[in-house]
């Protein structure tokens, strides 16, 4: 019995075994099945129709901007007979589509155009692959990892032009990140530029790649 | 110059009148030939629950085609919280659906604790189980009332609005907040109940079956309700499925899935209540069934009041629960474990779990990846609203331009949650 109090599932037994070619990875007794993107119709076409997962309850899309392949989808199926989950994982980079499974699941529409706003995916035979959170004519694709936080531009109602504009981000004050991590590694203007410290590095002798430009 | 225009839209346009001559009746016909046209529903609109925008194909009176555009309250959420420690990023969740701020408390914590793999004492399980159903009726109570507005009856949100008021002083004298309460953490819960709290939720919930009765006996056999809200917005157990469908939608469509009841998490498995489903899957049905999930949440509460143990209600794990304030007066260690916890935070193993929990509307979940640090590196939030809304227009299609707005109200969609 785990310790947590969180949703207790039926586990669904050799589960993992009906999958050989499906790289199968447990972890606080959720399965994961880790797919080529070449398999992941099939595997999903197979979960739903030969193991009774019924439904598609949500994509989440991920990104590690480390890997070669760098954004990483996980399908979470639902089994409504058998009380069970299941994610199917699958991943893919900026150029290479995915295959849809909007014939699948209707839900998936959607969840795919999410995605593909927020990340950039590309979703192959998608039949509405429009944006669905951002704006209306919102460029870039704001959950990649090295999406600025604060976005690019910013939105005000002009007196002036009578409308709303777009301008440029201005912040009022820098941005800043306190990760707590250590005392020795805080926010920059403290590391190098504290009053006082005749000893302290400045500012030109930090490294370009902590500068994080 | 707009003569000229006039004009040429005249003689372009199909919808003017023509004349036909039937050849064998020898009677000339008169047509008035419409086109489709497109209309725009909202983003401000009473009826459309917030901001959603609805393009709606309109042959005349009839619906043909809708396309919801969702994102006008997009706030970006799961990015903000990629930048935050796990506790700092937990008041966001009260401001997903801000209906139901608990529910989404709950699938965050949860989701923490079991990525921590952490026990959480039984009393806090059990005020989290009673806040979640209180909530579920403050929802429930939002949604039933606006609907029946929505198709024309005033009173019954005046009547009810006064018990929701109620719910809220509970929320306020447990958490501090009417809304935000931010007072489910990871460990536990922020705060006990004082004893006068818990009698006087146990008094109101002697008292609400009175006002619920009034309620339905207004408008569950109403003729007017009737007409508005039965056989409209038809979905099948198969399209429901299909759909994603979850909660009250998926269960008017007589499919008893609860996962309070199925995949029970806190103490769900001790609780004893019935899931009220519908027969026909239409807004009437999903109306009734939230009606009923009021008398079954009720049942809740007053197991979770007659048997709420004593004892602490955070963690004693001192590296996630933070010490009493009396406690860091006296101890070196207890101060420390209180600075690096509200400075850095706890640290989460890595690993990523998916938890999902019956909110009021349906399946919320939330899928936690944890890369070892104190900020979670991506919280994807899954909506109920996103599968609902996208089903729309199977649901609008072919009925009333009138009918819609009913449909929305049966959805329960709000769009702090939707949007994210």
């Amino acid at each position: 019995m785990p310790a947590h109090p969180a949703p207790i599932m039926t586990r669904d037994e050799g589960l993992a075994e009906a999958f050989p070619e499906a790289d199968a990875h447990t972890h606080r007794g959720e399965l994961t099945l880790t797919v080529p993107r070449g398999a992941l119709v099939a595997t999903l076409t197979a979960l739903r129709d030969e193991h009774g997962y019924q439904q598609l309850m949500e994509l989440a899309g991920c990104d590690f901007p480390e890997r070669p392949e760098r954004f990483e989808l996980n399908y979470h199926l639902l089994s409504l007979t058998k009380n069970a989950r299941v994610r199917v994982r699958t991943s893919t980079d900026e150029k290479t589509p995915v295959p849809s499974i909007v014939d699948l699941w209707p839900v998936a529409g959607w969840l795919e155009r999410e995605v593909w706003d927020l990340y950039g995916v590309l979703f192959e035979g998608n039949p509405d692959h429009r944006r669905i959170l951002t704006d209306y004519g919102f460029s870039g694709h704001p959950f990649r990892k090295d999406f600025p936080l604060t976005g690019y531009v910013e939105m005000r109602y002009s007196e002036e032009q009578k409308r709303v504009i777009y301008e440029p981000v201005k912040l009022a004050q820098d941005f800043r990140t306190f990760d707590f991590q250590s005392p020795w590694e805080g926010p920059d203007y403290i590391r190098y530029n504290l009053p006082g410290d005749e000893k302290a590095v400045t500012s030109e002798d930090v490294p370009t790649e902590e500068k994080g430009e | 110059m707009s003569d000229v225009l006039d004009t040429t839209a005249a003689k372009d346009d199909p919808s003017t009148n023509s004349v036909t001559f039937d050849s064998e009746t020898g009677e000339t016909e008169s047509h008035t030939e419409i086109q489709n046209y497109s209309m725009n529903f909202g983003p401000q609109h009473p009826a459309a629950h917030g901001v959603l925008r609805l393009i709606m194909e309109m042959d005349g009176e009839i619906i043909e085609r809708v396309d919801p555009h969702v994102g006008l309250l997009h706030r970006g959420t799961e990015k903000l919280i990629e930048y935050k420690t796990y506790l700092q990023a937990l008041p966001y969740m009260d401001r997903l659906d801000y209906v139901s701020p608990m529910c989404m408390e709950h699938s965050y914590v949860l989701a923490v604790e079991k990525l921590l793999d952490l026990e959480v004492p039984l009393r806090a399980q059990y005020i989290r189980v009673l806040y979640a159903e209180m909530t579920r009726i403050t929802n429930h109570i939002l949604n039933t009332t606006a609907h029946a507005m929505d198709v024309g009856a005033m009173t019954p949100m005046l009547w009810l609005f006064e018990e929701r008021e109620y719910i809220c002083e509970f929320y306020e004298r447990a958490s501090g907040g009417r809304f935000h309460a931010a007072y489910f953490r990871p460990g536990g819960v922020h705060q006990d109940l004082p004893p006068k709290l818990v009698a006087d939720i146990a008094d109101w919930a002697e008292k609400f079956p009175k006002v619920l009765d009034d309620f339905e006996s207004l408008v569950a056999n109403n003729r007017i309700f009737k007409q508005r809200n039965v056989d409209i917005g038809v979905i099948s157990k198969e399209d429901a499925i299909a759909w994603g469908f979850s909660g009250p939608c998926i269960r008017g469509s007589g499919i008893p899935w609860d996962l309070r009841k199925s995949q029970p998490y806190d103490v769900y498995a001790e609780m004893d209540f019935d899931i009220p489903v519908g027969t026909r899957g239409d807004c009437y049905d999903r109306f009734m069934v939230r009606m009923n999930e009021m008398r079954e949440s009720l049942r809740i509460i007053k197991q979770c009041l007659a048997n709420m143990p004593a004892g602490p209600v955070m963690t004693t794990d001192s590296k996630i629960g933070p010490p009493k304030r009396g406690e860091m007066k006296r101890s070196m260690e207890a101060l420390i474990n209180h600075f690096k916890l509200y400075t850095e935070g706890f640290h989460v193993p890595e690993g990523d779990c998916y938890v999902a929990t019956e909110s009021p509307k349906g399946e919320f979940g939330i899928y936690l990846v944890s890369d070892g640090t104190n900020k979670p590196y991506r919280c994807k939030i899954r909506p109920t609203a996103f599968s609902h809304l996208q089903a729309m227009e199977f649901l609008c299609k072919g009925h009333m331009l009138a009918d819609a707005p009913a449909v929305l109200g049966s959805l329960d969609i709000v769009f702090g949650e939707c949007d994210r």
